[in-house]
């Protein structure tokens, strides 16, 4: 591909870009939205969450009585957007977006207390409600990304 | 900077600072001789509650609930999380070092005072004066750093909550500065008003020996000058009855008895009044408006402590005296205000109430002439209105003794859970609490019917043994509830099986000779035995407030039964709940016809065309730890209650300790009335069963048979699955 005004544009360009996009929307933002279903209906909600380091897990939480919850105890898979957008819409060139898929799995015991405190540090004003016991801890083993940039370019990146 | 020396206070950090420093540092610059003094500017408190979170923990924490719609509980309960947010948050660790570094520069080790320069006095043109903490006598950087942390609590007490609620000022727009003032070691100290609040042409001057605290929070009593303001000339010396004084002691101030010889003279000389007054209308003048100053002597040298315009608000009050707090400044009953309450409470009201209710039983109604019992029914109404009056006036006033005894316990030992002292309140309680003797009388029949198998038989309709019956009938007399167990003893009985066919019991209480012992080693000496007397005054207070009621409700028992004697009577068409003076109204006049005093029927809620609402989760206060799901059960009167099932949720608008015998068989509880110190909270905590309190409209959003779930750990009610409509 030869844009006209003489700049290459390599798939490896773009992957890294979208990568380095990827990598600061997860650190930037603090809040995605978590698609879940029940019986075939799609369901969404807000959470607040915490990418690991390797951008493989996404941490949440979520009371127990919760129909994301519920709905996730049924069927794991779910999806996660994560993006930068405000009320106001920001330039385009600006704008991006992610999608998340995967499956959501509890966190065990063992698992918990560390997890609760990477949660707590990024989100301290809700530490109380991620140390409850009656709040699950989750992450989502991420499958696939879909990175959306300059309005309708995406990348997806495959996760081994 | 982290701290700014008064000298170095100009106008560009003015919004900074507070009124108070700002007046100290005006006063300094005018001449007036006022201890050397440093800031911690706001900028500060707002770094600390931006970096460690607790900013947005605070807001969490106020947006439960619109702050208009709490209830006095509520604000203290949210004032007690948030001051323990303050005191179990460290600051952070370059904050730490450049804190402690400059106050070890400023003040070594010197004695200081670390009091609170609110920075809404300015915005409000009001004065915050007594409603925030200050801490005298503190030495050390590591200990002045940390009561630093608590001034800035003080910004979310409950009083201050309350007074900005009054003045409508946004309690997240508050930032708070403190100031550390090295002590001066008044041997005499007062206040000064350049003009009297009462009597504008003159000054007054209120002094005591010793320091300050004991004058300003009412301990002590002060002698007390006027002045001419024209002429300079005393006008009035009321000396005072001198017994005691406020002394700094090694780790704070302690109130000592006076020795003989300054007991008969008063703290200031004669030619010394005027001059006083003098300092008192320089600061007047330097500030154009008449003054309330702070002030000591040490040796011959009068120091400025504070100074601040003269509010209306402080002279309102109905005694006359200057220093008579608002009706919410009188949330801070002293210790022993709280034990002389005490005394009067244990020593004749509940004493005088049960002999009451005892007379009122002892009287055979059945044997007296119809107009004889209209007027006894008068006369039981009124006794029970009494009753209500004091129960207002004085027990409910008394419950502080256990929220003051929290404060000192959470204060002191920094625990994760801010209830942790409810466990060493209720563990300690030496004198059962009478509705959990109730509760444990039920348990022993269950056990029985339980250890014999008669759950069946007994649910069957069979007739109960004779020792099951005897205590079905020792209970029958001892808890004769306005609900009329005493009428109806089968449905005590079904109740029993419900309970034996269920395993419950209380939970394991935590080790309280642990938790008493950890409080108490936070104190040594003199300081010790007063945390003993304060656990005791805490414990006292905690038992009253279930035990009151269970006394009031055996007087309102009688005035039930007085009801019921009347209705047997009457004969004719009468409404279920039929008042007291209706009754009497009904027995003297045949042609009368009560009407019902009727509750008004739940309407439906109105939904837009085409819509339909549906509240799937309401949030509360947590209030008992544990995660719970079962069918509600909405209990709107105490008769409803014998239809309870086990394993449901107990959701009703006010828990009455006489209703608390269904505890066991709940799965969880939901209140309306929100607090930590109410009565479901209290029993869901002795039977470790989830509970949540403070839900608006619980009772009306919630109907009996939604499938909800009680999360007490967040304090959020899910109502997973409403039932079918109808």
């Amino acid at each position: 591909m030869q844009p006209e005004d003489g700049q290459t544009v390599t798939s490896e360009a773009s992957h890294a870009e979208a990568r380095r996009v990827l990598q600061k929307l997860l650190g930037a933002e603090r809040l995605g939205v978590l698609s879940t279903h029940h019986a075939g209906a799609p369901y969404a909600s807000l959470v607040a969450f915490v990418a690991s380091d390797d951008l493989k897990r996404i941490l949440f939480a979520t009371p127990r009585a919760t129909r994301k919850f519920a709905n996730i105890e049924a069927d794991p898979r779910v999806a996660m957007l994560i993006d930068n957008a405000r009320t106001l819409p920001l330039d385009f060139e600006d704008a991006a977006a992610a999608t998340a898929t995967g499956q959501a799995v509890e966190l065990t015991d063992d698992e918990r207390a560390e997890a609760a405190e990477r949660f707590a540090r990024v989100h301290p004003h809700l530490r109380d409600f991620v140390e409850s016991p009656s709040t699950a801890l989750l992450c989502v083993e991420v499958a696939s990304y879909y990175i959306v940039r300059r309005f309708q370019h995406v990348t997806e990146l495959h996760l081994e | 900077m982290i701290l700014i020396p008064l000298a170095e206070i100009t106008d560009d950090v003015r919004g900074q600072v507070g009124g108070k420093a700002w007046s100290l540092a005006t006063m300094a610059r005018a001449g007036l001789t006022v201890p050397d003094a440093a800031v911690v500017p706001a900028s500060q408190y707002r770094r600390y509650v931006a970096e460690t979170g607790v900013e947005q923990r605070i807001s969490l924490e106020l947006s439960r609930k619109r702050f208009e719609d709490m209830r006095w509980e509520e604000m203290w309960d949210a004032a007690l999380r948030i001051r323990n947010m303050f005191a179990s948050t460290a600051l952070p660790p370059a904050m730490r070092d450049e804190l402690l570094a400059a106050i070890e520069e400023r003040f070594g080790d010197a004695a200081t005072v670390v009091r609170s320069s609110a920075l809404a006095e300015d915005a409000a043109g009001t004065s915050f004066a007594g409603l925030h903490e200050s801490y005298v006598n503190v030495h050390g950087p590591d200990a002045i750093a940390e009561h630093v942390r608590l001034v800035w609590a003080s910004l979310w007490s409950d009083a201050a909550l309350l007074y900005r609620r009054e003045l409508g000022l946004d309690p997240e727009e508050s930032a708070m500065a403190v100031v550390i003032q090295r002590i001066v070691t008044g041997e005499r100290s007062g206040v000064a008003f350049s003009r009297s609040p009462e009597e504008p042409d003159r000054g007054m001057i209120e002094s005591v020996w010793g320091l300050n605290q004991g004058l300003v929070d009412g301990t002590v009593e002060p002698d007390r000058w006027e002045i001419d303001r024209e002429t300079r000339e005393v006008i009035s010396h009321t000396p005072a009855e001198r017994l005691e004084a406020v002394m700094p002691t090694d780790s704070g101030v302690d109130l000592r008895p006076l020795e003989e010889e300054r007991r008969s003279s008063p703290p200031l000389r004669q030619d010394e009044v005027p001059a006083v007054h003098e300092m008192s209308r320089r600061a007047e003048a330097i500030f154009g408006a008449p003054q309330d100053t702070e002030w000591t002597f040490s040796g011959a040298d009068l120091h400025t402590l504070q100074s601040r315009p003269i509010t209306t608000g402080r002279s309102s009050d109905d005694d006359g005296s200057p220093y008579s707090r608002s009706w919410y400044l009188s949330l801070r009953r002293s210790f022993d205000n709280l034990q002389a309450l005490r005394g009067k409470i244990e020593g004749e009201e509940i004493p005088a109430m049960v002999a009451d209710a005892g007379r009122l039983a002892a009287i055979d109604l059945s044997a007296i002439g119809d107009a004889e019992l209209a007027d006894e029914i008068e006369r039981r109404a009124t006794v029970l209105e009494r009753w209500h009056d004091v129960y207002w006036e004085d027990f409910i006033p008394f419950a502080h003794g256990a929220r003051l005894f929290g404060q000192v316990y959470n204060d002191a030992v920094r625990p994760e859970d801010a209830y942790e002292f409810i466990d060493l309140l209720a563990a300690g309680t030496r004198k059962p609490m009478v509705s959990m003797q109730r509760n444990r009388l039920l348990e022993e029949m269950a056990t029985l019917v339980r250890e014999r198998g008669l759950a069946d038989a007994l649910a069957a309709g069979e007739e109960p043994p004779e020792d099951l019956r005897a205590m079905l009938e020792e209970y029958s007399e001892r808890y004769s509830d306005p609900s009329g167990p005493r009428r109806d003893p089968a449905r005590i009985l079904d109740l029993v099986v419900q309970m034996a066919r269920r395993e419950r019991s209380e939970r394991e209480r935590p080790d309280a000779e642990a938790l008493e012992q950890q409080f108490l080693a936070q104190f040594e000496g003199e300081e010790r035995e007063r945390a003993e007397a304060l656990l005791d005054l805490g414990r006292a207070s905690y038992r009253l407030r279930d035990d009151d009621n269970i006394y009031l409700g055996r007087v309102e028992a009688e005035v039930t039964r007085a009801i019921e004697e009347a209705r047997g009577r009457i004969g004719r068409d009468l409404p279920g709940d039929l008042s007291a003076e209706d009754a009497a109204r009904a027995l003297r006049d045949p042609d009368f016809r009560p009407q019902a005093q009727g509750e008004a029927e739940d309407a439906a809620p109105q939904d837009a065309p085409g819509m339909r609402a549906q509240e799937r989760q309401l949030v509360g206060q947590p209030a008992g730890a544990g995660l719970a799901r079962g069918p509600a059960r909405v209990i709107r009167n105490a008769d409803e209650l014998y239809d309870f099932q086990s394993g449901e949720v107990l959701v009703v608008d006010s828990l009455d300790p006489t209703m608390t015998f269904v505890v066991p068989l709940a799965a969880g509880i939901v209140e309306r009335r929100g607090g930590m110190l109410i009565h479901g909270a209290i029993i869901a905590r002795e039977y470790g069963i989830a509970c949540v309190t403070g839900v608006p409209e619980a009772a009306e959003l919630i109907r009996t048979g939604d499938e909800i779930t009680v999360d007490g750990y967040l304090g959020i009610v899910t109502i997973s699955k409403p039932r079918a409509a109808e």
